[in-house]
């Protein structure tokens, strides 16, 4: 049955796990998300549905439990912060080089190094862009609420399965911690060993039964041209995700002079500057990236052709905006506000960043 | 007679395992990773596991081993294979896994992987080829490599002083709770090889049973890496690394049956 809870992020996406379905979750504690698996560890999820919650020796060892667990096709994820994603690199481009779906969860926190426990979207560059090692994407979804970190769960497998890719939900500290209402899904069953062999018997690795060819799960071409033949199947595979599975919202856009875009905690901060900017007559609004892989450029170029100009609002030094810079190519003035260092900004100071685009 | 007339059923001495597949081995000539492979897949189709069975084989010479091996089977970043057959086996407890490790894999870049894979007793078999060398990446020293010994990062001989002594693994993961059968091997001569098999066939065993995690490691030459004619590498092998790496059981159903040193 669903259920409306008061949560914090990292727990509703605990819960939401366990609701969809998942067979496995495989994790090591770091701030600001080590709930996620305290939270599956006090459910005792292997009672509840059969699921499996293991704390691994490292993220490293996480990543590639979750990559056996995916290449037998079983419903995996893990979750991790800043420097556990950075650890988690090599993994996640064999993940995506040998096309296995799973989920993961990063809620970001203040870099480089150790830097700091505190909030942060200063991944986007290593989440958007590959991370790891080749030519490869993540799909990335940005969760902006305690709800989206529940519902993104099961859309972020939707995908992962639908593009056999692994998917990230690129959160940060604000969303993890903070508590919010959220309406949790009713349990999903997970898939028999019998669904599973209907459904993935055709790829995974899960013994050769009733004597059916094997199945080897590899991101290895030693030959060239068969090397630049897969890397054409991703590349094609990223193209259709941008056609049929790029997703932001829009949020007073119809009549803006000025656009903000922002994802995450960013784009419910700028949300509050809506209404500030509009009380001293700015036309202003906010297009919210939800897919961060793919980048919502379609709007953001239609966007272009009749606003002055936009702001990129992010908790890092920039890197957003050059996204955003990209799409625009030129066509009106693109500015950045950011802060870091686990600063969160205000909606005024995001205000006066606007203000001050207008009068440059 | 014709050659045809003796290829009957009753005149079959020997066979080729169907769980190798027909592909030209990518191993040079003489290495003992082409006999390890065959003994693995007799064990798996006598025991009749081939629908139950994954393997998987990590970056080293072997990770094209789900070229030859033919059972399911994935391949492994460098070092994780540990893990990731602890993500398999924990989702598919009743699924027989094995991985199949070179010494620079298990005992280098995957030391953690391995030590704590065998500390929680992951109910897998690990196949630990010991050549002493990394063989796949043009024969570097590896973590194994005996003191003394040449290699191309050790052009003047293994100086344990600045680089190390050799790891014994093995003997290291035999001391955790969580290992069950734990022994040492090698696949130069028919006896050996009629050993190893045995030893494998018990660690299958082992794991159908459900009873931890089973180390058997097998002593190997890397004729290109060190050089030799492999005729000379099993020698060689013989003299220097067998003192090192005595073959035999070290833990036999969760009891320490050799004296560690
Ligand atoms: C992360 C990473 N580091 C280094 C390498 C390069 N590399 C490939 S195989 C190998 C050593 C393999 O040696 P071993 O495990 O002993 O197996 P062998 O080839 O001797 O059978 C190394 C260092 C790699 N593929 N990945
Ligand atoms: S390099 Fe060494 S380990 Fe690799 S196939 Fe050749 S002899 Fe065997």
């Amino acid at each position: 049955m669903a259920e409306l809870k008061l949560m914090k992020g990292n727990e509703a996406f605990g819960e939401a796990l366990i609701r969809e379905g998942v067979d496995g979750y495989f994790g090591y504690p770091i701030t600001p998300q080590s709930e996620v698996i305290e939270y599956l560890m006090t459910e005792l999820t292997h009672e509840r549905t059969g699921m499996v919650t293991l704390q691994a020796e490292s993220e490293i060892a996480a990543i590639n439990m979750v990559y056996g667990a995916a290449a037998s096709g079983k419903k995996s994820a893990t979750s991790s912060s800043s420097p556990g994603i950075s650890l988690k690199q090599e993994g996640i481009s064999y993940l995506a080089g040998a096309e296995l779906p799973c989920l993961m969860l990063n809620v970001v926190r203040g870099g480089p190094g150790l830097g700091t426990i505190q909030p942060s979207q200063a991944d986007y560059f290593q989440a958007t862009k590959g991370g790891g090692h080749g030519d490869y994407h993540m799909y990335v979804l940005a969760p902006a609420s305690v709800q989206e970190m529940a519902d993104f769960v099961e859309d972020g497998f939707d995908i992962a399965y639908k593009y056999k890719t692994p998917v990230m939900l690129l959160s940060d500290g604000v969303i993890g911690q903070m508590m919010e209402k959220v309406m949790i899904k009713e349990q999903k069953p997970r898939l028999t060993d019998q669904e599973i062999h209907e459904k993935h018997g055709d790829w995974a690795t899960i013994g050769r039964i009733g004597g059916r060819e094997r199945n080897i799960i590899t991101s290895l071409y030693l030959k060239s041209d068969q090397m630049e033949e897969h890397n054409q199947k991703l590349q094609a595979k990223y193209k259709k995700m941008e056609e049929d599975d790029c997703r932001w919202e829009e949020i007073q856009t119809e009549d803006a002079d000025y656009i903000i875009v922002a994802y995450g905690s960013s784009a419910r901060i700028s949300q509050k500057t809506i209404q500030l900017a509009r009380e001293k007559g700015i036309k202003l609004g906010v297009l919210r990236p939800i897919t961060l892989f793919p980048f919502p450029k379609k709007p953001i170029s239609e966007l272009a052709n009749r606003v002055k100009g936009f702001l990129a609002v992010e908790m890092s030094a920039g890197q957003l905006v050059e996204d955003v810079r990209l799409t625009v190519n030129g066509k009106v003035k693109v500015e950045h506000f950011g802060r870091n260092g686990g600063i969160i900004p205000s909606p005024v100071e995001v205000l006066e960043a606007i203000e001050k685009l207008i009068k440059e | 007679m014709d050659i045809k007339d003796i290829i009957k059923p009753e005149n079959l001495v020997y066979k080729k395992t169907e769980l190798m597949t027909d592909n030209v081995l990518s191993y040079c000539p003489g290495c003992g990773h082409g006999t390890a492979h065959r003994i693995a897949m007799e064990v798996i189709e006598e025991m009749g596991l081939t629908e139950d069975t994954i393997g998987v084989a990590p970056v080293g010479c072997s990770v094209l081993a789900y070229d030859f091996m033919n059972i399911d089977m994935q391949q492994a970043s460098h070092g994780r294979a540990p893990a990731v057959a602890t993500g398999i086996i924990r989702t598919w407890p009743d699924k027989i896994v094995f991985t199949y490790q070179g010494d620079g894999d298990l005992a280098a870049i995957g030391t953690a992987e391995t030590i704590h894979a065998c500390n929680r007793g992951e109910n897998i078999v690990i196949i630990f080829v010991n050549n002493g060398i990394y063989g796949m990446t043009g024969g570097q020293m590896a973590p194994t490599t005996l003191p003394n010994m040449k290699s191309s990062t050790s052009p003047f001989g293994r100086d344990v002083e600045t680089m190390g002594a050799p790891l014994k693994m093995t003997e290291l993961v035999a001391l955790l709770p969580g290992t069950n059968f734990v022994t040492r091997h090698a696949v130069h001569s028919p006896g050996h090889v009629r050993k190893a098999k045995k030893a494998l066939r018990k660690a299958f065993q082992n794991v159908k049973d459900k009873k931890g995690t089973q180390l058997i490691e097998i002593v190997s030459n890397c004729n290109s890496g060190w050089k030799m004619t492999p005729v000379d590498s099993n020698e060689w092998m013989v003299e220097n690394m067998f003192p090192f790496y005595p073959l035999g059981d070290i833990k036999v159903d969760g009891k320490i049956v050799k004296e560690l040193h």
